[in-house]
This record gives C-alpha cells, structure tokens and sequence, in this order.
C-alpha cells in the first residue's frame, strides 16, 4: 500500500509552484479582465523550460514519461494561482499520440514545446447513449463527431478529410497540431489535423474566465493522419482530460481555502474572530472536507490509469464530479467569508468565482461526469 | 503509487489465510442456511470463535507479545481484517476491549491490572465494555458527573449512570470515566476506573432506537464498591488516560467505514434492479453524486494506511470521512427508498434497518458540529468559540447550570 507522493513528485510539485510564483498570475487576470490587451504572461516557454510539455509522453519520443498523477499535480499548481498553461488542451493529446506509432515523427516537438497540441474533446459512449459525442456551441443537445471521407490521393497513406466542429476546445488557439477522434465507417478513429491545414479554422472564444484560452475549431475538408492508437487511448483522453481539470479546480480550491481561512482568523465581528463562529468554521470545513474527498480521488485516478484501466473511466469522472462541486463551493464560500468585499472587483475571491463557473461547463461539463459515474456503477452491478 | 502489498505483508497475509483456510469451518454461522438465532447462543459461540483466533494471532494483532499479542503494526491489523472479512466468518467478539480499551491499559494500567485482565480480554473470557458517555456529557465528555468518592480505607464509592454503551448486556467489565474532585476545572477532576459489572449497584439496561432494536445500554451505579486497585493511569489523571482510549477509537472508526457496508458498489446495486430508475437522469445524478463521495472515502482510508504504515498518527481531519459516510448513506437510503417506494420500510428491509440507524450515527463518535469544531481548529487553525468553562471549577459551573454537582 503506497497512496503517497514519492519525493520526486514532491520535488515536481515544488518547482511547479516555484516556477509559477514568479508570474504575477492572478493580477493579471484581473488586468485582462480590465481589457487590458497582453496583461497575461505567456507560460508556454516557462512550461517548456520546466519540461511539462513531454510529461505524458515516453522518454523514448524526447518526453519525461511520466503518468496521470504527475500531470495532474502540475495540474493542480496551476489551479491555485489561475496560470493559463495550456496543458489542459496538449496533456490529452499527446496521451493519443503517445499510443500511435505511426505519430512517431511528431513527437520530438510535442515533448520539448516547440510545437504545440490541442485536445479536441470527444466523448466517449456511455451505458445510455451509444454515440461519440462533441460539446456543442450552445445548448443541451450534444453534437456529432466529425465523420472522415476520404482524403484524395493520399488516402492510402492512412490520410482522410475531415469535416465537422468542436466548440469550446482547451488551448486551440495557437496551437500546431489537433488531436481528436473522428467517425470512420461509424467507428471511431484518431486523427491529427495540422492547424495551418487547408480548411481549418481556430475561433478563440472568451467566457467570463479570461484566464481560460479556448476556440471553436471547424474543419471542413480538411487533410488528417488516421492515428494507430487503439480505441482504448480515445476514451481514455477523455477521461484524462476530466482528471486533468479536476486535478487543476482542487488547485483553485486550495487557494480558496487558505485565503478564506486567513481572513476569517484576522476579521473581527462583536468583539471575537469570525472564524470562530460556527457558522463560519463549519462551512470552511466543508470546503476542507469536498478538497480531501477530490484529493482522495485524484489518488484513485492516478493510480487507476496504469494500475486498473478498468476503473480509469470511473475513477477520473468521480474526481471531477467532486473537485467541480468543490470549487463551486469554495468559491462561493470565498466570496461569503469575506462579506461584500469578498463580491468586488479589487478582490481576487471574483476570479475563483469566474474559474468555477467556466470549469464546471467544459469538456462535457460536471453533470455529465456525474453521470458516467453511475454508468459505471450500474454497469460494474449488472457485471458482478 | 501501488495498492499492493510489500513482500512482508503478503507473506502475513498467507499466514492469516492459510489459518483462517483450515479453521473457518469452526467459525459460528450468523447468516444464511443454518444460522444461528437465539442471542445467548451467539455470544456463546462468538466468545469461542474469538478465543480461537486469539490462540492463531488473529486477535490482538497489534497488541505486544509479552500480552498475547502478535507485536504487529495497524497494517497487519487490517490485513488481518480483510482476510476474515474474505472468508466471511465473524471478526473478534469484543472489538471494543481489544481494540480500545486493552490498549488503554496497556499503556495506563498498573502490571497487576496487565497480568488480570488482558488474557482473559483478548480470548473472549470477558468481554469489555466502554463508560464514557453520559446523559448530559457527549461531545462535552468532560462534563461527566458520575461521581467517585474516596472512602477512609482508600476504596472507591461510585455513583450515576452511563449511556450508548455497547456490549453492557453481556460485559464482565467496563472502563469508566468518573469525577473524583469537582473542585477543580472539569478537566482535571477525572480518574479512570475498572467497574466489574456484576457488582452490586449496578443496572444494565438495554436502549432501543428507532428500528426498535437495542444497539446499546443505558448502565446504572448506585453506590458500587470499588477497590483502590481499580483506578487506571491514576487519579486525577482521567481525561489524558481517556484520549488515548478515544485516539484508538479514531483510528478504528477511520480504518472501519468500508465495514459498516456503506459502500457505492452496495448501493448502486441496488438501483440497477430497477430497470426505469437506472434511466433516470435524476436517479443516476444522485447515485453518481453520493457514490463518487463514497469511492473518495475508500481511498482517504488508503491515505490513511500509507500514513500509519510510515509510522504517522491520523489526525483529526480523519473525523470528516465519517461525516462524508454518515451523509452519504443518508442520501443513499432516500434514494433507494424512493426508487423502491414503501416495501424498503417493510420490517425485514436492510433498507429500512439502514434508514433507521443512520439518524443516530451521525452523532456517534461525536457530533457532526463537534466534529467540525476540531477539525477547523486542529487542521485549519481557527481560533476556537469561546468558551465558559475554562479555569472553572466543575461544581461552580454546576451550579450556574442551574444543576447541583
């Protein structure tokens, strides 16, 4: 039984927050709030000096190979001061094209950051909706996946054209390389789209967290390798990317917490703290009780990836389940603590507030995670 | 990162099985064909059964060996547990006395009370139970008011009343927290004291709660005689030698959540009977919501056997897996009930048994708010409520109560 960091993950989490303290981060977003144009520090290069770009990617391609929970504590660093690193949307792709030899040429790049990937989101199939699935625009009704026609002279070098659209997708803009699954046949395969590709077009979107670099991606006849990496490698970015993105709200509930417990030890009503008040420790010990239930999770997830790959689906989806909830939580709780203060614009708890907001709506969004862990519930009832 | 044993702890682990292989089959049967259903006869029986797995080092796994003990860490305490658990045969009788209250005395008691009392505690010959709480002093534990007075020869004459305490009915002993001086602050005033139950003067009486059942004893002393050799840890000393019995408790209660069977795969099995209720979106939000809650329990405890195994104490904020479970399984018991509609209330329901205990767990082991109160303190800093009773003698706070000491 080991659920513990080992001291190389320590030391990685370590230099994680020490590199991310020498950025202003938090101040920026709310100067980038302000409209202020280029008021966010571009990390991109300092992430490439600290090597997280290859985390996922094996030592053999250049990378650090390394496994979900490193990612995921990197993850978290840049959770706790809001940093847009753009690992959300490159950590899940180079998952994909780890598992693909034929994407072997892409990888020396994809490891040391010179070039750039994005995650187009797909949803896997669950136990009610049989399809692949894409995060539409706007709405409830989720969207189809792009579907592969073929793809001219080339197509039996493996190449297909792709046509159809990802709304919403982590870090695409300015990214070199899109990685997602696309519909063969009505099976589904990974592709990998060049992003200067004739027909690609990347629309950067801004949504309330202006900390949180998106774009709508459609392609339309657009040229793609049709990637060797087994089905298994498709859902299981998906369900990377939920881990990934719980692992960076408990980053932000972190901060929330302490910056709450801070000021209700220093913050005097009738005469007493207000963190002595029932009413106030109890609900920061709410916050602390859904931060140690995610973390607990986050554990479960990264030792399910490699360790039971079976229960990787469930394990990442129940981790994003809680972490989202959590950050909700905290974030309200933030803004609570601190009394009217606590809803200005000069006061950070607004920011934490915005990247809960935004988080809980992406990749699927909460609910759909929530779901899927029952899916996997049932599923693991009706198998036993 | 491994969920695996070490070398050393499946060598252990075969050990326990390779025992439990040849000797389950002497193991009394509680459940299924055969069972048995008169309760003397299952204490009986599980008294034996406990003596058995005392003499194969399956009881006291972590008690030294100079005390029968098999000088192992909590690790082994849990490997131990889960391989009977596998082998579906009932664990030790007095979980309580071996897991609590023997390591109480071992590290408080006088070698007398060490050579009397612990063999005979862990091979199921007497059976302990714990006199702690009272009416009025639960999470105020140290606002117990059953009183001990000192006689002119030294002995010990003890009166009030004790309540929740389980194993009293069939108990040959129980370890009490008694006040001894209510002069001084209340937490000063305490002395822990080895009552046999069979003295004179004292009442057992059994509480039932909501399924109508009796979990636990209401235990009453009037003027019970006591030795001057039943004092533990020393006069005066009652509340330091009761934490270690409570830092026990913790570590039990952290380690045992999976046990009390409120777990996610229990429950959504439960929900996939039903063939409309698992379409449910509502339905599989909720299960989805409760279940990821409770699979986050399951590896806190994880966390926590990492720490032990590295030789770290739990802390307090282990108390907050137990409000997750309490909660959760509040939440899971609406659920089923509601998708099973009023048969999961029917007498013979494990549901409706579910439902009715719950209510009542919730404060065990101490309230959700007192729960809350340390945890905020302790793990978080926040300086504490302020309270009244500091550096105050216990009768002067008595009688501000409006109550006589």
């Amino acid at each position: 039984m080991n659920l513990a960091l080992s001291d190389e993950q320590e030391f990685l989490r370590e230099a994680a927050r020490g590199t991310l303290s020498r950025f202003k981060t938090v101040q920026a977003a709310r100067e980038a709030l302000d409209g202020e144009q280029g008021a966010l520090p571009d990390l991109w290069p300092t992430a490439c000096e600290a090597g997280w770009p290859g985390l996922l990617i094996g030592e053999a391609h250049g990378g650090a190979g390394l496994d979900a929970f490193d990612a995921m504590l990197v993850m978290g660093e840049c959770g706790r001061v809001l940093a847009g690193v753009a690992l959300l949307g490159h950590l899940p792709a180079t998952a994909i094209l780890d598992d693909s030899p034929n994407a072997a040429e892409l990888m020396a790049d994809l490891a040391s950051g010179a070039r750039r990937a994005a995650y187009l989101p797909a949803q896997p199939p669950g136990d009610l909706d049989e399809r692949w699935s894409a995060d539409p625009a706007s709405g409830f009704a989720r969207g189809d996946l792009p579907v592969a026609g073929e793809g001219g002279r080339d197509s039996d070098n493996g190449r297909v054209a792709l046509t159809g659209s990802f709304a919403f997708v982590p870090d695409a803009p300015g990214a070199n390389v899109l990685v997602g699954v696309a519909l063969r046949d009505g099976l589904p395969v990974g592709v990998a789209v060049l992003a200067d590709a004739p027909g690609v077009q990347v629309r950067p979107v801004t949504r309330y967290d202006v900390t949180r670099s998106l774009g709508h991606v459609t392609l339309k006849d657009s040229p793609a390798v049709v990637l060797d990496a087994p089905v298994e490698s498709l859902t299981g970015a998906w369900h990377l990317a939920q881990a990934l993105i719980a692992a960076e709200s408990l980053g932000s509930v972190e901060t929330a917490l302490e910056v709450s417990v801070a000021y209700a030890k220093e913050r005097f009503t009738f005469g007493r703290a207000i963190g002595s008040y029932q009413a106030v420790k109890h609900s920061l010990t709410e916050v602390l009780r859904q931060l140690e239930n995610g973390r607990s999770l986050l554990y479960y997830a990264g030792w399910a990836r490699r360790g039971a790959p079976g229960e990787f689906a469930l394990a990442a989806n129940s981790a994003r389940s809680v972490a989202s909830r959590a950050l909700d939580h905290a974030a309200r709780t933030m803004i609570s603590v601190h009394g009217g203060i606590g809803a200005t614009w000069e006061h950070d708890a607004p920011l934490y507030f915005r990247r809960a907001q935004l988080s809980r709506r992406l990749l699927g969004g909460t609910g759909s995670a929530t779901d899927r862990v029952a899916g996997e519930l049932l599923a693991q009832a009706d198998a036993a | 990162m491994d969920l695996d044993d070490t070398p050393e702890q499946a060598a252990y682990r075969a050990q326990v099985r390779s025992w439990l292989d040849e000797h389950s089959s002497e193991a009394p049967v509680l459940q299924g064909p055969g069972a048995l259903t008169d309760e003397d006869e299952i204490i009986a029986a599980r008294r034996v059964w406990q003596g058995k797995l005392a003499e194969g080092g399956l009881a006291g796994v972590t008690w030294p060996k100079e005390y029968g003990g098999q000088g192992l860490g909590p690790i082994e305490q849990v490997i131990c547990n889960q391989e009977i658990a596998r082998a579906k045969v009932p664990g030790i009788l007095d979980a309580i006395g071996v897991g609590m209250l023997g390591p109480t005395i071992i590290a408080h008691g006088t070698d007398e009370q060490k050579g009397r009392y612990l063999g005979p505690m862990l091979h199921g010959d007497e059976v302990w139970c714990q006199l702690f709480s009272e009416p009025a002093a639960g999470s105020d534990l140290a606002a117990v008011q059953a009183r001990a007075r000192q006689q002119d020869d030294g002995s010990w004459r003890l009166s009030g009343q004790k309540v929740w305490t389980t194993n009293a009915q069939f108990a040959s002993y129980g370890l009490l927290l008694a006040r001894t001086d209510p002069d001084v602050p209340k937490h000063k005033g305490l002395t822990l004291f080895i009552v046999p139950i069979d003295a004179p003067g004292v009442t057992v009486r059994g509480l039932r709660q909501i399924s109508g059942e009796a979990e636990f004893n209401e235990v009453f002393f009037d003027d019970v005689a006591l030795d001057e050799g039943a004092v533990v840890g020393g006069v005066g000393n009652g509340w330091g030698t009761a934490l270690t019995t409570l830092m026990y408790e913790r570590v039990t209660i952290g380690l045992g959540g999976e046990g009390l069977g409120y777990n996610s795969t229990r429950f959504a099995a439960a929900l996939a009977r039903d063939p409309d209720a698992r379409r449910d979106p509502e339905v599989r939000h909720q299960l989805g919501q409760i279940a990821s809650e409770l699979l986050a329990v399951r590896f806190t405890g994880y966390r926590t056997l990492t720490a032990l195994q590295k030789g770290q104490i739990p802390g307090p904020e282990a108390g907050l897996a137990k409000v997750t479970i309490v909660n959760g399984a509040i939440k899971a018991g609406d659920l089923i009930a509601d998708v099973i509609g009023p048969d999961a209330l029917s007498q013979d329901s494990e549901w409706a048994y579910m439902i009715s205990f719950l209510p009542g767990l919730k404060s065990a082991g101490g309230t959700e708010e007192i729960l809350r109160n340390t945890v905020g303190e302790r793990v978080l800093g926040l300086p504490p409520e302020p309270r009244l009773d500091k550096g105050i003698p216990f009768s002067e706070l008595r009688s501000k109560e409006g109550a006589p000491a």
